[in-house]
């Protein structure tokens, strides 16, 4: 029988509906978004139909539908984070990117996102390039820090 | 059954071998807030150390002790002396420090916290006598930072699993009586008794009952979940296994952010670590107790952590609440009966079943028993989680704990999105349920955000707002429209285009979500800005009367200015504005174009941090 990824992402699976965002949740973790070609699969394979998968998937904020940027930027906006001044740090991203939260530079190098919390609110305001947090951030940061990854890559 | 036993015994031996260790023992913060701080730098310098001199000493991670402000701690602990703690620490900083402890042989003076000895230590302070722990009781937080959250031998040495072998020699309704007479009531935010809706529950027929671990922590400022999972995921599992076997649940669940992964990550651990001790699975410790426990990521809706939203999420549905009656504990998940308890319900209640009812309830006031955790953060000196006795002060809070805030206090937020803005009026009043509800706010899950003088009341109402809106699930018109058209008004006073009639169409807009709404979101809502209008109208006026922005915080209603007398013209701000808003030679004071500024800060952190004048530009009320 030829590879078929698929087989493997549900592998662990029953099969059950009430599986549905677990699968997505492990989709997405593959392959970065939810393409229309996977949720398609598992339509088939759930028998739930598409319509409704994309009625739960867009209910919740950590889905998404487009190929993301190769480096994922998220900026906090939780309390600590906005009151210690997070919305021009975000600002000053968007600036710099020339994009909106959501979305990706046009070389494909930056996803920007929002995002609620953290979970580090006493080193606020909190950043995250990928998995890596930075704390302590302000706008002078950002400035330095993108600054820095351009040099890097230029060298 | 002999195994927990036998293992508990070698635990013992390790950890007291740990103690007093032969060898060095560094350890080292490695909570998500010591990572972001820098702890994984400096780890890798320790040990890049140990082995460039051939030093043979243990390494641990643990969790987060509470003072995240002096993330990365490390303790080093050298064969003799006690558990001595470092703040602040960097690669750099680890040299010098292990060069004076392994070159010199002599306790490195700067960056000391405290040393972790009973007993006193020369020249050091106790670590437990800083003034941000003082004043705390650490019960559900006892393990964290002090333990390596990975090794399951640490916990079950500091009594570990006795509170759930205690329980299963009881009957259930000897368990519920305990948790009754120690006062618990619900750390997630409404503060429900708990023994109530497990007897709820539990009798309640079925055939299946279910318990789920709420770890949602939905409120954004809030990180006390996270904290206890990541430091001491096997407290919270322990609640759980008491908690299912008081109720008669055969099957568990956490609930976890997806934000959260190294919590997500050390709780699979600890759960594979349970299987292997057999407690977890058909008949644990050879009583007839079957119970298991699987984790489901949340997938970023603030709703879910709502119980109802909660269980819709679990069965693969929209994370929609809907009205009770019927309370989850008669019909819930799959429709079998089902209890929801925050993290730090379950965390506390080993230890309530180790030493007792009375013994927790000697802590907290007549309502409000023993214990909670916040998470203190914003514009204070010290922040970090702490845990208190429930009814000290908002000032030994704010003050005796936090240090107090450097440019003055102005209110403190509990509660989250559903609480309120506190302010000076309030810092004799106590922390428990009754007092800030009887204030206008709400105890919430632990989140205490203290605003300063430079924070803005009405930026910070229209921040919740837009929070709860964004959030806002959409089944009922309330929340949907209303919380919309809540912040259209706040955003307009925040612009300086407010009346002065906005303010009773708020309070009265307010009022009708209130009443109206289907869940807890929307009931709650409206409350950041009922109490901030309640407290602080003069600042809602100030904006629309005077056009002014007090905090300098509302951007419409600010402007930025360079001070001639200051400005050494060191080019600094002109390189770093990203509008070309300010110009001016090499040493000359420059100038600066508000027509073109973006109020974006760039210029003046540049001019406070990077430049030669730092403080030659302000920001300022008044457009
Ligand atoms: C909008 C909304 C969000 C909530 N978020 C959480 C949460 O993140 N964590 C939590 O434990 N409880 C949360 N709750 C409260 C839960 O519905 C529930 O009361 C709680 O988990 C019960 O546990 P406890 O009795 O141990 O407090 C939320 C409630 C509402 C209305
Ligand atoms: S508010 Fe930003 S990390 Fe919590």
């Amino acid at each position: 029988m030829p590879f078929d990824p698929f087989a493997e992402i549900v592998r662990g699976f029953e099969g059950e509906p009430a599986e549905l965002i677990p699968i997505l949740q492990r989709v997405q973790a593959i392959y970065g978004y939810l393409s229309p070609e996977s949720v398609g699969r598992i339509s088939r394979w759930l028998r739930i139909s598409e319509n409704e998968i994309f009625g739960v998937a867009t209910f919740f904020a950590q889905f998404r539908f487009s190929q993301p940027g190769e480096h994922v930027i998220k900026v906090c906006l939780g309390t600590a984070c906005h009151v210690k001044g997070g919305e021009q740090i975000l600002d000053v991203l968007k600036r710099r990117l020339d994009i909106q939260p959501g979305e990706s530079t046009a070389d494909g190098r930056y996803q920007l996102e929002r995002v609620a919390c953290l979970g580090c609110c006493a080193l606020a305001p909190v950043l995250a390039i990928d998995e890596k947090v930075y704390a302590d951030t302000s706008v002078l940061r950002v400035h330095q820090m993108l600054e820095e990854r351009e040099n890097r890559e230029d060298a | 059954m002999k195994t927990l036993e036998m293992q508990r015994a070698h635990a013992v031996q390790a950890w007291n071998g740990l103690q007093n260790s032969a060898r060095p023992v560094i350890y080292v913060g490695a909570g998500s807030c010591g990572l972001a701080a820098g702890a994984a730098e400096v780890i890798e310098a320790v040990e890049a150390y140990l082995a460039k001199k051939r030093i043979g000493a243990d390494v641990l991670k643990v969790g987060c002790i509470g003072p995240c402000y002096l993330e990365p701690l490390v303790d080093v602990q050298m064969p003799g002396n006690p558990r001595i703690s470092y703040s602040n620490v960097t690669a750099e900083v680890v040299r010098e420090l292990f060069d004076s402890f392994f070159e010199k042989g002599e306790v490195f003076r700067r960056h000391l916290v405290g040393h972790f000895s009973e007993n006193g230590f020369k020249g050091a302070p106790k670590f437990f006598e800083h003034p941000m722990l003082q004043r705390q009781v650490r019960i559900v937080l006892r393990n964290c930072g002090i333990i390596d959250p990975e090794n399951v031998n640490h916990y079950l040495a500091r009594d570990g699993y006795k509170g759930l072998e205690k329980c299963l020699w009881m009957p259930w309704s000897d368990v519920l009586e305990i948790v009754k007479n120690s006062g618990l009531r619900g750390r997630g935010g409404a503060g429900f008794p708990t023994w109530r809706k497990w007897l709820v529950c539990r009798e309640t027929k079925s055939d299946t009952r279910y318990l789920i671990c709420n770890a949602d922590e939905g409120d954004p400022g809030a990180f006390m979940n996270r904290s206890l999972i990541e430091g001491d995921p096997h407290a919270v599992l322990e609640g759980m296994l008491i908690a299912a076997y008081t109720i008669g649940a055969s099957k568990g669940f956490v609930y976890i952010r997806a934000e959260y992964p190294l919590a997500i990550q050390r709780l699979k651990s600890a759960i594979a670590q349970l299987r292997e001790l057999g407690l977890l699975g058909r008949g644990i410790l050879g009583s007839e107790f079957d119970f298991d426990i699987s984790i489901k990521e949340g997938a970023g809706a603030f709703v879910c952590g709502e119980e109802t939203a909660l269980i819709a999420s679990i069965e693969g549905k929209r994370g929609m609440p809907r009205t009770r009656p019927p309370f989850p504990a008669v019909a819930g998940l799959w429709g079998k009966p089902t209890i929801i308890n925050n993290v730090e319900t379950l965390g506390t209640l080993p230890n309530i079943i180790r030493n007792g009812a009375a013994w927790y309830s000697q802590y907290g006031t007549e309502t409000s028993k023993g214990t909670k955790t916040f998470s203190l953060v914003g514009k204070l000196r010290r922040t970090g989680l702490i845990e208190v006795p429930l009814g000290m002060t908002v000032r030994s809070v704010v003050y005796d704990i936090g240090g107090g805030s450097v440019k003055g206090f102005k209110a403190v937020q509990t509660g989250g999105p559903s609480g309120g803005c506190l302010g000076e009026e309030f810092l004799d009043t106590p922390i428990d349920y009754e007092a800030l509800g009887a204030a206008g706010s709400i105890m919430g899950s632990g989140g205490l955000i203290v605003l300063d003088r430079n924070t803005c009341i009405v930026d910070t109402a229209k921040y919740f707002l837009n929070f709860t809106q964004a959030e806002s699930c959409g089944k009922c018109v309330p929340c949907r429209v209303g919380t919309r058209h809540l912040v259209n008004i706040l955003e307009r006073i925040s612009q300086g285009k407010g009346e002065v009639s906005d303010l009773a169409r708020l309070e009265r807009l307010a009022l009708a979500i209130k009443g109206g709404a289907l869940c807890g979101l929307g009931q709650t809502a409206p409350n950041p800005v009922l109490t901030s209008l309640k407290y602080f109208r003069g600042e809602f006026l100030s904006h629309i009367s005077d056009k002014r922005c007090p905090a300098a915080v509302c951007r419409d209603l600010v402007h930025y200015r360079i001070i001639k007398d200051k400005c050494t013209g060191c080019q600094r701000c002109v390189k770093i504005c990203p509008t070309g808003a300010i110009t001016g030679p090499r040493s000359e004071p420059h100038n600066l174009d508000m027509s073109m500024c973006i109020k974006c800060r760039s210029c003046y952190e540049i001019c406070r941090f990077d430049a030669i004048a730092g403080d030659a530009i302000v920001i300022e009320p008044g457009a």
